[in-house]
């Protein structure tokens, strides 16, 4: 018998269009305007790109498996939208350099989170969760309440203005599929990238097989360190303003986004294609909660149930009897 | 091939680095707080340590049967929202003692939710118990949009200041929990526990009700999550549907701390018990050895870190001289 296989990526990008063709006829909906819907859907997926770039760490760090998770990433997030926002402080030419710091002190995270999983043996889920209990506590002594900076114009310029007046594209989302694409030839066309996958499913074979397991796993976590950098970097451009509490709301939708992608969690299987489809429907979800004018609670059990059918659909793992 | 003493020791007895931590800590807080073994000292420490200790005997069960279980946050909400909402302030004893029913009732449903999905649908915990969290903490906010609300003066008091023989009411709780748990061991139940939480696999070809079992871990958690939530709402003795959000990392961060790997089958619970009151002794050292606040966060994460990480300096440091 031959059963019909959507590959997750593909599931999770159908799930965003009837969504958002569904929301057309909810209160409050983008209408039937064809320009508005256009300008929505352009507007959603101008809001994903954050949460795609953040995610991206993630997707590498899942991949390699052995219970990776990046629990860092949010206050990771905060703290490079803080040094941005202070070394900027609205001079054009000192954009490349805080682009430079932020994915550095990213790496610089990300590389003690590796150091601690690779050769402490601490399980990566409670290394990076004390790890971001230390970046939080560095960002309120650097931070001591108040930051005073200012974002630089070109930052805005280059992150939330659209290409030019005659396409109305955010650069934000040429910048992503740029990404995409890097991500893409990164995992599939690298040795790097197949190493990645390599550990993600056996450690010990990867091992006998010549690859040097301990680098490569060090190598992931800087890596995912200085893309939550880069997702930083990022979010400080478009929002303009930085507080404490920035990066936080982005941690466990990065994580959702990479399941909903199709990604295992358990590892060595999945791609960042899904992980930017799960970021478009999950900031599409919240979205449409927000302007259906929800109240919190509802908006909470709403994404908590969207997020259980989702992973019921497609995050099964095997069972026993096979 | 001699393997390092330590090594073995470590192996061998699993709880002795948190029994050195929890030793070491409590010296470094005598010393702060010369008069901590007082009776009345003792008792308001452990009242507020209780709470944690519950929920990190839950997530004890959980991750030796192989799982995690990260809703356990949301049920405490649920059930403190639920216990200040409908008792109130002026409520009747008998009242109080009905919805202490109702809410350990609501902590088995709530545990036997994430067993269903995890345990008979075979989602991965990790994700599931996240989905879940939304759903339990927005209904908490539902019942409690605001915080207030509320349990009676009298009520709250019998958990605060009840110290039989003279000995605070937290020694109790905490030696039936280790009585049940040698008891509960010792039986069929905890071996298959621990064959489960080691290889699932072979578990399930020898005949031991895997799916049960992890069902079991699941509803166990429930509960003592709802323990722990009537725990710190008599604590308090008020409402709030945060409460619970911070908790839940703790009682995980309590487990490893404990001795007790996040991969499962190795450990107890007397471990977690210990990682627990480590945490709570650790913020006692923060505050009382007069941190400036800036600092305050950053210390505690970096003990944490450090705390986790010495008996992986210790081994890495072994085995060089092997």
């Amino acid at each position: 018998m031959k059963r019909l296989y959507i590959s997750p990526p593909v599931a999770a990008l159908i799930l965003a269009i009837i969504l958002f063709l569904l929301s057309g006829f909810l209160p409050n909906g983008f209408g039937n305007d064809i320009n508005i819907a256009i300008a929505q859907a352009t507007n959603i997926l101008r809001l994903s790109v954050f949460l795609g770039v953040i995610a991206a760490g993630q997707t590498l760090v899942i991949l390699s498996g052995y219970e990776g998770i990046d629990l860092s990433a949010g206050s990771v997030v905060t703290l490079t939208a803080i040094l941005t926002y202070v070394l900027v402080n609205g001079r054009d030419e000192k954009v490349f350099y805080a682009f430079l710091i932020a994915l550095l002190a990213g790496a610089l995270v990300g590389l003690i989170n590796g150091l601690g999983i690779t050769f402490l043996k601490i399980s990566p889920f409670v290394m990076t969760l004390s790890m971001s209990g230390v970046v939080t506590g560095l960002i309120i002594i650097i931070n001591h309440g108040n930051v005073s900076g200012k974002v630089a114009p070109i930052m805005t310029r280059l992150i939330a203005r659209p290409l030019s007046p005659n396409i109305p594209i955010p650069n934000a989302i040429i910048i992503w599929v740029i990404f995409g694409i890097l991500m893409w030839l990164l995992l599939e066309r690298t040795t790097f990238g197949k190493h990645v996958f390599a550990i993600g499913v056996n450690r010990v074979t990867s091992r006998l097989s010549g690859i040097n397991v301990n680098a490569t796993n060090l190598a992931v976590y800087s890596l995912a360190g200085a893309l939550a950098g880069f997702g930083g970097f990022l979010v400080v451009g478009n929002t303009g303003v930085v507080f404490i509490a920035l990066g936080q709301p982005f941690l466990f939708p990065s994580i959702a986004a990479v399941a909903v992608g199709g990604t295992l969690l358990s590892g060595g299987k999945g791609s960042y294609w899904g992980t930017m489809a799960g970021a478009i429907v999950l900031t599409l979800i919240t979205s449409l909660l927000t302007t259906m004018q929800m109240p919190e609670s509802i908006r909470r059990v709403v994404l908590g149930a969207t997020l259980l059918v989702m992973i019921s659909i497609y995050g099964r793992q095997r069972g026993f009897r096979q | 091939m001699r393997r390092t003493s330590w090594e073995t020791l470590t192996t061998k007895y699993p709880a002795l680095f948190s029994i050195i931590l929890i030793v070491v800590a409590l010296l470094i807080n005598l010393s702060l707080q010369p008069n901590l073994f007082s009776r009345d000292t003792l008792n308001s420490n452990l009242r507020v340590f209780l709470p944690s200790v519950l929920l990190a005997v839950g997530q004890a069960f959980v991750i030796l049967g192989g799982g995690i279980d990260i809703s356990v946050g949301g049920i405490v909400s649920i059930v403190n929202t639920v216990l200040a909402v409908q008792v109130g302030l002026n409520g009747s004893v008998e009242k109080m003692w009905l919805y202490v029913g109702i809410s350990l009732l609501i902590g088995i449903i709530c545990g036997a939710l994430n067993g269903f999905f995890i345990a008979v649908l075979r989602l991965q915990p990790i994700i599931t118990t996240y989905a879940t969290s939304f759903l339990f903490g927005g209904l908490a906010l539902f019942v409690l949009p605001n915080p207030g609300g509320g349990i009676p003066q009298s009520i709250a008091n019998i958990y605060r200041s009840t110290t039989p023989l003279g000995i605070p009411l937290g020694f109790y709780i905490i030696a039936i929990l280790i009585l049940l748990w040698q008891y509960l061991r010792s039986t069929r139940y905890g071996s298959y526990l621990y064959s489960v939480g080691g290889k699932a696999d072979a578990a399930y070809e020898t005949g031991v009700p895997v799916t049960w079992i992890n069902f079991s871990t699941y509803v166990i958690s429930g509960l003592m999550a709802a323990l722990s939530g009537i725990a710190i709402t008599m604590l308090s003795g008020s409402g709030n549907a945060e409460i619970g959000s911070p908790m839940t990392l703790t009682a995980i961060t309590a487990v490893v701390i404990g001795g007790t790997p996040l991969s499962g089958g190795i450990g107890g619970i007397t471990g977690p018990i210990m990682g627990a009151l480590t945490l709570g002794i650790i913020q006692n050292i923060v505050s009382f050895a007069h941190v400036n606040t800036w600092w305050e966060t950053f210390v505690k994460a970096t003990i944490i870190v450090v705390a986790l990480a010495a008996p992986g300096i210790i081994n890495l440091f072994g085995r060089r001289k092997s």
